[in-house]
């Protein structure tokens, strides 16, 4: 088994230290950071996403995963960044006004990172001035609003609006989620996408970079 | 004002399972209407929420005439159905905790078509007002000072005041920790949460309901662990996490649950809490259950084992949107009410025919999850029972932990429990787990390692 392929193996179990130290081995061997990256850090996380979407894991697992992806991606950036090499594409994330329920928002937050995605997390309770602004600030390729509530789902459509008129809506895609919400609700408010679950999200977003 | 203290619970009402059953509990409830929950009959409580739309000061006269109409509605098919007497919960959504006025508009508006309905046809009712708990969030100055607990403080005296014989919440104290332990499946910070942080909160919060429902002759009821063993049981319907854990996880809230009891809640338990079957187990107080008629609102493995126990038989939530036979809430009442009509019926018969309805509720459920095997009356009694044998909150919580893990294996061994082979890894990597918790809540504490834990607000 390769250096690479020994990362790929060790992020799908989530060790850590493991994923630290053949990375450094990897270096050492001359392998370049963008092969360490792509073919062991992401290609494992891929993996494993797909095995938790056939419900083969569970979420402690891709966690684990997750954290041990994101030790790895940290060691990894001054090479990176030497080598130019630039994430896959940038998401601002947060649960709309008045919905405090976050667990959903989190997961699809793990899913976009494992997919390469830098995620920025506005956290719960973000307005839609603090969406636009974030838009502005961040340049997002993507904003992914959550909502759990029905009386909060609205302001999905109320955000929006307001990346509308901020004349940014040309900017970035829009996907939605949340328990009460459904694709008609998401084509009605003109968001860009809706995804279900967090690996559909995840998938979702990397599907709307390329459109 | 009132003052309230805590009195711990040293023994249990209930040493065998012959007499815990549905409709029956030891310390029953009567309502200032005059409904008597646990006496004997078990009665639908029926809980609504609007359709999708917004609540502010623009949309507030919707807002009202849709509680209206869904009163109006329930009260007809009540009259229709002949039920013997009902109770309506009333949970606010967050801007009508963070409005009172809004929310008490709300309360008003339900308490009179309820006080209509009575009158009209002699038949009891209760309200229950659950103000949803606001206390999160980046604005949180402190659990127990500042403006969000001033607005919960609000709305309870003043939902007593509007018409709310009952007074209940779905406490937050502790959530943001165990958000994360059950994303991790992290035992020692999911105790933690529940028997220290939990409680903390718990007592300061019901102790303060309590000396409202005192001071107001509302009646201080009882708090769940929605926020935590709830959200563990969705998580685990959707493949997230093992439903072991979910499992023990309901178990260990129980602890959490039993102080509102202790500071002066006296029940009814609120219904999403479904580890209120060991808080009614220890101290004899009744408790409302969910179960299939709450399809409408979650998903749940406990569909009928939820019943063997109720109090109150209740559908959790629904929306208000039109169905063939009418509106959802009326319609999710008339299931409320035929179940309960067949409960109260196998009561009329005698105590046997009671438990033979309750045995085929729980035997139906209990051996095809382990959530469900966990809500068995025999395993509610006996677990209630080791785990007040513990001093304090943290030695119960790592009591119902262990004892809940050797009944789940010691089960699943019997081949009464079906595990698949994920379920039954994390079963024994749970097990392992709680043998290394803490040894005590200080050492708990300390070894608590979570971004979302801020000790200030805890007073720590």
């Amino acid at each position: 088994m390769t250096t690479v392929e020994s990362l790929c193996e060790a992020v799908q179990k989530g060790k850590t230290k493991d994923v630290l130290a053949l990375i450094e081995a990897g270096l050492d061997e001359g392998v370049a950071p963008e092969e360490l990256l792509n073919e062991g850090l992401l290609k494992g996380m891929g993996l494993l996403g797909v095995r938790f979407k056939n419900n083969e894991v569970f979420v402690p697992e891709v966690l684990l995963a997750a954290r041990a992806l994101n030790k790895g991606t940290e060691l990894l950036k001054p090479k990176l960044i030497e080598a130019g090499v630039e994430a896959k594409g940038k998401a601002v994330i947060g649960t709309v006004l008045g919905d405090l329920h976050d667990i959903g928002k989190n997961l699809v937050k793990m899913m976009l990172e494992g997919s390469g995605f830098e995620v920025v997390d506005l956290g719960v309770d973000v307005s839609d001035q603090r969406f636009v602004e974030a838009v502005v600030a961040e340049a997002p390729d993507v904003l992914c609003l959550s909502a759990l509530l029905t009386t909060t789902m609205g302001q999905q459509k109320t955000v929006v609006a307001a990346v509308e008129a901020a004349g940014l809506r040309d900017k970035v895609k829009i996907l939605v989620g949340g328990a009460p919400v459904t694709p008609n609700f998401c084509a009605e408010i003109g968001a860009d996408g809706y995804a279900p679950d967090a690996a559909s999200a995840a998938e979702l977003a990397t599907a709307m970079l390329e459109r | 004002m009132a003052v309230v203290t805590r009195t711990v619970a040293r023994g249990v009402a209930y040493a065998t399972a012959d007499d815990f059953v549905f409709g029956r509990a030891a310390r029953p409830v009567t309502t200032r209407s005059g409904l008597v929950i646990g006496g004997g009959t078990v009665f639908p409580e029926i809980n609504f929420t609007l359709p999708p739309m917004l609540v502010t000061d623009a949309t507030m006269a919707d807002v009202l005439a849709q509680y209206r109409a869904i009163a109006e509605g329930i009260c007809e098919r009540a009259a229709a159905l002949q039920v013997p007497g009902f109770v309506a919960e009333i949970e606010t959504l967050p801007p009508m905790t963070f409005h009172p006025e809004w929310g008490l508009a709300v309360c008003r508006t339900v308490a009179d078509v309820l006080g209509e309905f009575e009158a009209a046809h002699g038949v009891p009712t209760a309200l229950r007002l659950t103000p949803n708990d606001i206390r999160e969030g980046r604005d949180l100055e402190h659990l127990w000072h500042g403006r969000h607990w001033d607005l919960i403080m609000e709305v309870c005296a003043g939902a007593a005041a509007a018409g709310a014989d009952l007074l209940a919440i779905e406490s937050v104290g502790g959530k943001e920790v165990h958000d994360e332990a059950v994303m991790y499946c992290d035992l020692a910070t999911a105790v933690t949460a529940l028997t220290v942080l939990a409680p903390r909160d718990m007592e300061r919060l019901w102790t303060a309901i309590a000396a409202i429902g005192a001071d107001t002759g509302a009646t201080p009821a009882g708090d769940t662990a929605c926020g935590f063993a709830n959200t563990a049981m969705v998580l685990a319907e959707r493949h997230y996490i093992p439903r072991v854990f979910a499992a023990v996880v309901r178990v260990v809230a129980a602890v959490r649950s039993l102080v509102a009891v202790e500071c002066g809640a006296r029940g009814p338990h609120t219904d999403c809490g479904y580890e209120g079957v060991y808080v009614k187990a220890v101290t004899g107080t009744p408790v409302a259950m969910e179960g299939r008629t709450a399809a409408c609102a979650h998903f749940s493995p406990v569909g009928n084992v939820a019943g063997c126990v109720a109090d109150l038989w209740s559908n959790e939530s629904v929306q208000n949107v039109k169905l063939l036979a009418g509106p959802a809430p009326s319609v999710s009442f008339e299931q409320l009410a035929y179940d309960c009509r067949l409960f109260n019926t196998a009561t009329a018969r005698g105590p046997a025919a009671a438990r033979a309805l309750r045995d085929l509720h729980s035997e139906s459920d209990a051996g095809l999850d382990p959530q469900a095997w966990v809500l068995r009356p025999d395993v509610v009694v006996r677990l209630a029972g080791a785990i007040v044998t513990a001093d304090g909150d943290y030695a119960r919580g790592v009591t119902a932990a262990r004892a809940t893990l050797e009944e789940l294996r010691r089960a699943h061994a019997a081949g009464e429990l079906a595990l698949d082979g994920r379920e039954a890894d994390w079963l024994d990597a749970l097990s392992r787990a709680a043998d290394d918790l803490p040894p005590d809540a200080a050492a708990a504490l300390a070894g608590l390692d979570s971004e979302a834990f801020d000790p200030k607000k805890y007073d720590l």
